[in-house]
């Protein structure tokens, strides 16, 4: 009367709906939750998902049910000490019973509804802001990129790919194969009509007999198709993931005393995607982070981001350390280098110049590319139009854009990106 | 089947094998059938882990439709299981024919087998032999119209999107509890009528909700005595069926799908209402079935220490003043008290004699089926629980009245305390004491189309702070001022309103409020 199932290779997966479902409701919960985890985590730390927590309250499926108060028995078990008609004080935290009451009255309490996202949710809530095309998000997701080499032959595949030699070749084989017993006879049944054409031309029945024989062998042979299906072969494609190397990321910030936090946030998701970005592309990545404000200095992530100095801005002591850690630490012919600067554009005057110089003569020559954002909504200053001329220097490797808000990030990208898609 | 030839256990390692599986099902069956239970045939299913997380979070369905309430359920118990906080469930049975019950593949042989007499003999026979399930659930169409639910909620998504249906189902959600009949048998459920019953319905329904809100005018004569009858006549309980069959807005599909969560809840209200019950009875046969397997010598010393650990463990009640304590375990309850009647027909003591004439030295077997058979978990305790039970449990009630400073231990397990102690832990499983009381009272047919609902009060107890959420879920399924009259005896003594009325606008022109909340 029983039957023993082994269900453990269905799906698994019942409940995904349900749960997108879910992440679809509480979205602004988990948008917000996404937001605080990029300002607080390392940008070299995208690579796993989130705890999300969001309020009890706001979750709950309201019902109907009775509250404190009124008159309420219940019935406990494990008495020790009470005896019949005894009072006892009411224990702290309001009516209810001893201990149940917190528990069976009201279900569950307002703590937070806390559980997990993937990194893969955690990055679609982060490109949300940003505003990136979709082909864009899988690139940045891990969709690696792969190289299709040919693999040999197989009988499956996409009809353009058809091997048209090999499919013939077997084609063939396959008639000789199947009309080979068939082809026997008629050679035999030949030499016999030959025979008897020769030595008994009077014997018509059996000439007749035997032609008759042929023409069904021939009909048979015939009835063998030219082209069968699993004749086709189609050239094997698989797919090779692009040989990568190494990259070093430059991240140049001006720290100086006009640069808000609100500012430094928005560049750190500037930063942050082009990690990722290069993160897919290669397979070690450095990253190097200089910030300065009249002077460079190389620091830590912590500093770079969270350090608040003051004073007035020389933008170019940056290229000139950069440009000496190049020539120190990265050696062209091992690494790419890319480069991203994020200022508000303040720059002393005489200095924007000098700036424009040595991007040209030593920095961008060696660059794969380099990435300018100036997070502002004035107007352009001095070094803004000096840049300009670098742009127009290298035209397919400086990007500069203005951003005023997260979702302008985008632009820059897509420029980086077509570029990367296209080689 | 005659006693095995085979000498020794069945097995002697911890690993299962699906024919270990089939060999224990089969002894288990055989001893079973020598207590004559009577179960459905039974479809028992090995699955992983991650299929038991996605079986809890459809809540014992073995298919539901897809709702985001759902998929918190489902995070929430993976949170709690990946972080080891929570062991999951050994098995879920389903109340269906044939009965279907989960296995988990991490278990251990000895709790495949402890599940297998737990869920296929003890739930099974409870499934089918307890009267609330004979009378209320048809465990034969339940599948069939569960796949029908999903699909039509499904194609309501399609054609209406999701959100239309979502905030749909979470007002239905919320008033689910309302939506089952207490007291008349409801129509066996079957996917195939439903499906062809289901259009006709519409039609149908739609009909009379039309009749019910015409504004031709009528007749003089006739009007002044129909309008001055409450409508309607009686107050309904059935909440949900109120709505599907007389709200004046709802599209069909909409009645459609209040009437699917109104089933559902149906099918669950059973399990309500006898989880002390079933999980005492479940408890009690995985019990005696494998204590025979070991006095056959089926199962070796070491299956039994495991047996008896994790039965242990399942029936132990914590104290109420321990940090685990959340309420009374029903598996202890339950299983305590099944035994009891069991030592009860066997060894009657003096004190049985007095409590229980008419069961003390009877057939324990058919005492423990007709008890089985005929009770809930309310009328089961009132009938059952004996001294000696609340004495091994050590129960004593708490008295808590707000208007008093101290909390009153009104009774403990001594010779006068007995009776009120039944009484009272009876009543505290009677889900008509444990909800409030809420039904509908009247619809203003022929003014502002408003619905009045009346709490009434039971000893003070005040509804729950949920209460405005659920009003504003009532409000969209209605379309129209929703109002809850809170009543204490005869006395309409506080009224809720949905959308809220502010103090002063009482009884003056006040503006309508129907489009901040949108019917849906």
């Amino acid at each position: 009367m029983s039957y023993v199932i082994d269900r453990r290779l269905n799906g698994k997966n019942k409940s995904t709906v349900n749960r997108q479902r879910f992440l679809r409701r509480y979205r602004e919960h988990i948008k917000k939750a996404v937001e605080e985890a990029v300002s607080r985590r390392s940008i070299t730390d995208m690579e796993h998902g989130e705890q999300i927590s969001i309020p009890g309250r706001d979750i709950d499926e309201p019902i109907l049910h009775h509250g404190r108060g009124g008159k309420q028995t219940i019935i406990h078990p494990g008495n020790k000490e009470f005896t019949s008609g005894e009072r006892i004080p009411r224990p702290q935290g309001g009516g209810g019973g001893k201990g149940a009451g917190k528990a069976s009255n009201s279900g569950e309490g307002m703590d937070d509804f806390v559980f997990q996202i993937t990194q893969e949710e955690f990055l679609d809530f982060m490109f949300e802001d940003l505003e990136l095309p979709n082909l864009v998000k899988r690139h940045l997701n891990g969709a690696e990129t792969f190289k299709t080499v040919r693999a040999g032959i197989s009988s499956e595949g996409n009809p353009s790919r058809i091997n048209i030699i090999r499919t013939l070749r077997s084609a063939h084989a396959r008639r000789i194969a199947l009309s080979g017993s068939s082809r026997a006879k008629l050679r035999e049944a030949k030499l016999e009509l030959e025979r008897l054409k020769l030595q008994e031309p009077d014997n018509i029945g059996d000439i007749r007999a035997i032609e008759e024989e042929i023409l069904k062998l021939r009909a048979r042979i015939e009835r063998v198709p030219f082209l069968d299906t699993f004749d086709v072969k189609y050239n094997l494609l698989t797919k090779q993931p692009n040989p990568s190397s190494k990259a070093v990321m430059f991240c140049l910030m001006d720290v100086s005393g006009s640069m808000t936090q609100a500012t430094k946030d928005v560049a750190k998701r500037f930063f942050i995607l082009l990690y990722l970005f290069l993160k897919r592309n290669y397979d070690k990545i450095e990253v190097v982070f200089i910030r300065h404000h009249t002077s460079a200095k190389e620091v830590d992530e912590e500093e770079f981001f969270y350090s608040r100095e003051t004073g007035g801005t020389i933008v170019s002591s940056a290229l000139k350390l950069m440009q000496e850690i190049m020539a120190e630490r990265y050696p062209i012919n091992e690494w790419n280098i890319y480069g991203a600067q994020a200022s508000d554009g303040d720059n002393w005057n005489d200095d924007s110049p000098v700036c424009r110089d040595i991007l040209i003569n030593q920095i961008m020559p060696f660059m794969q590319y380099y990435t300018y954002v100036e997070i502002t909504p004035r107007e352009h200053q001095a070094l803004w139009y000096e840049y300009e001329a670098v742009r127009d220097a290298f035209s397919d490797a400086f990007a500069q854009q203005q951003l005023v808000s997260a979702a302008d990030i985008y632009p820059v990208f897509r420029e980086l990106f077509q570029r990367r898609l296209a080689a | 089947m005659t006693p095995r030839e085979r000498k020794g256990p069945i097995s002697t390692g911890s690993e299962w094998t699906f024919d270990l599986i089939r060999t224990y099902d089969h002894e288990i069956a055989r001893i079973a059938e020598r207590y004559a239970l009577d179960t459905y045939p039974n479809q028992i299913e090995v699955i992983t882990a991650e299929q038991m997380m996605d079986a809890y979070a459809s809540v014992g369905m073995p298919l539901g439709y897809h709702h985001w309430s759902y998929g918190k359920h489902f995070l929430h118990t993976e949170k709690n299981y990946t972080r080891g906080q929570m062991g999951l469930a050994y098995e879920i049975v389903i109340n269906s024919d044939p009965c279907i019950a989960y296995l988990m593949e991490e278990n251990t042989m000895c709790m495949q087998a402890l599940v297998i007499a737990h869920a296929c003999y003890g739930h099974n026979s409870f499934f089918k032999g307890n009267y609330l399930f004979r009378t209320w659930t048809d465990a034969s169409s339940i599948i069939d119209y569960l796949v029908f639910a999903k699909q039509y909620i499904m194609k309501c998504e399609e054609r209406h999107g999701i959100d239309a249906v979502e905030n749909l189902l979470d007002s239905c959600h919320a008033l689910m509890n309302y939506g089952v009949d207490r007291y008349k048998r409801p129509y066996p459920i079957s996917a195939e009528e439903e499906r062809q019953r289901q259009k006709i319905r519409e039609e149908h329904i739609q009909r009379q909700i039309n009749d019910l809100w015409r504004t031709i005018p009528r007749g003089e004569h006739k009007s002044d005595e129909r309008d001055a009858k409450r409508f309607p006549s009686e107050p309904q309980e059935n909440i949900l069926y109120f709505i599907e069959k007389h709200a004046p807005l709802l599209e069909p599909w909409q009645r459609e799908v209040v009437r699917i969560v109104r089933k559902i809840a149906q099918y669950f209200y059973p399990q309500r209402q006898t989880q002390v019950m079933n999980e005492g009875w479940a408890t009690f046969w995985h019990y005696t079935l494998v204590n025979d397997l070991y006095d056959e010598g089926l199962v070796t010393d070491g299956f039994m220490l495991e047996f008896l650990q994790s039965h242990s463990s399942v029936i132990f009640q914590p104290a109420f003043d321990s940090p685990y304590y959340s309420g009374i375990n029903p598996y202890t309850l339950g299983f305590s008290m099944f035994m009891d009647i069991r030592r009860m027909c066997e060894n009657p003591t003096e004190e049985d004699k007095r409590w229980f004439p008419d069961i003390a030295g009877t057939d324990w077997l058919s005492t423990i089926k007709f008890a089985m058979q005929s009770f809930k978990d309310e009328s089961f305790i009132l009938q059952y629980l004996s001294p000696k039970v609340i004495r091994d449990l050590k129960l004593f009630s708490i008295l808590d009245d707000d208007h008093k400073d101290e909390l009153l231990v009104s009774a403990i397990h001594d010779e006068s305390g007995y009776r009120t102690i039944r009484e009272l832990l009876a009543a505290q499983y009677n889900l008509g004491n444990r909800e409030p009381n809420v039904q509908i009272w009247n619809v203003d047919r022929r003014g502002d189309r408003s619905l009045t609902l009346r709490h009434t009060q039971h000893d003070r107890k005040p509804l729950g702070e949920s209460t405005d959420e659920v009003l504003k879920h009532l409000h969209r399924l209605w379309g129209f001022d929703v109002h809850l009259e809170t009543a204490s005896g005869d006395q309409v003594i506080n009224v809720q309103h949905m959308p809220p009325r502010s103090e002063h606008a009482e009884g003056s022109e006040y503006p309508r409020l129907d489009l901040a909340f949108s019917p849906i």
